[in-house]
């Protein structure tokens, strides 16, 4: 997988590309964990990620947790396999998908 | 019937994965229906990585096979670790807030709700995990 970064002031775009998984899942953590302490605004491009399993919907569960403190998340570009993953795990009501 | 046979780590997916991918690619398995099958690999061989040995390692096989009338991926996961039905695991509760929410269960239910068919037995010290997908 990998992360590309853009950030604005507390703006902070993170686009992924490939597959968000056991494997690749913790770098995504580490990610989150280096750079969104000030960020107000967190965007996820998953333009070209292909799909996500569990481990990948544990970490943006707890950065939706940081940033119901600090501002606010969006995820875009969703395709119909993570969709439907969203879907299935009640996801889809606590994230916000544009 | 193809057969893989690794140590049950994490690291090791990637291997797993492209294994049963190159199967089901050379039988035209559609994009989003490889992907799915992809999750429910990842979250089955992760939960043998995770436990099956824990806190020791141990071999896991994998074997791929389509199969006719319905065309139907059939994979199943072998591993010697301790003997565990992922099908007797309660569902998780997928109505609470981020707040309220834990992560555990996840992985399982969402196999069981994206597969045709899944099976477990615990046969000659062995568990043996079954799933199938409608290509």
């Amino acid at each position: 997988m990998t992360i590309n970064k853009q950030q604005e002031g507390t703006k902070l775009v993170v686009a992924l590309e490939g597959r968000l998984d056991t494997t690749t899942a913790p770098q995504l953590e580490t990610e989150f964990k280096r750079s969104i302490a000030d960020v107000t605004e967190l965007v996820l491009d998953f333009a070209k990620l292909e799909y996500l399993s569990s481990a990948g919907l544990r970490v943006l569960l707890s950065a939706q947790k940081v940033m119901n403190k600090q501002g606010s998340m969006v995820i875009k570009n969703v395709n119909e396999t993570i969709a439907e993953v969203f879907e299935i795990t009640g996801f889809s009501e606590i994230l916000t998908i544009e | 019937m193809k057969e893989l046979t690794v140590d049950a780590k994490t690291e090791n997916l990637d291997r797993v994965t492209d294994f049963i991918n190159e199967e089901l690619e050379a039988r035209n398995c559609p994009l989003r229906t490889l992907h799915v099958i992809d999750i429910a690999v990842d979250e089955l061989f992760g939960n043998i990585a995770n436990y099956a040995y824990f806190p020791e390692t141990g071999p896991v096989t994998v074997r791929v096979e389509v199969k006719n009338e319905p065309l139907c991926a059939v994979i199943t996961f072998l591993d010697r670790g301790v003997p565990f039905d992922p099908l007797k695991k309660q569902d998780p509760d997928i109505t609470l807030s981020a707040e309220e929410r834990g992560i555990g269960g996840l992985g399982i239910y969402m196999v069981k709700k994206s597969m045709d068919g899944m099976r477990y037995e615990y046969n000659d010290g062995q568990n043996i995990l079954t799933i199938e997908k409608n290509l």
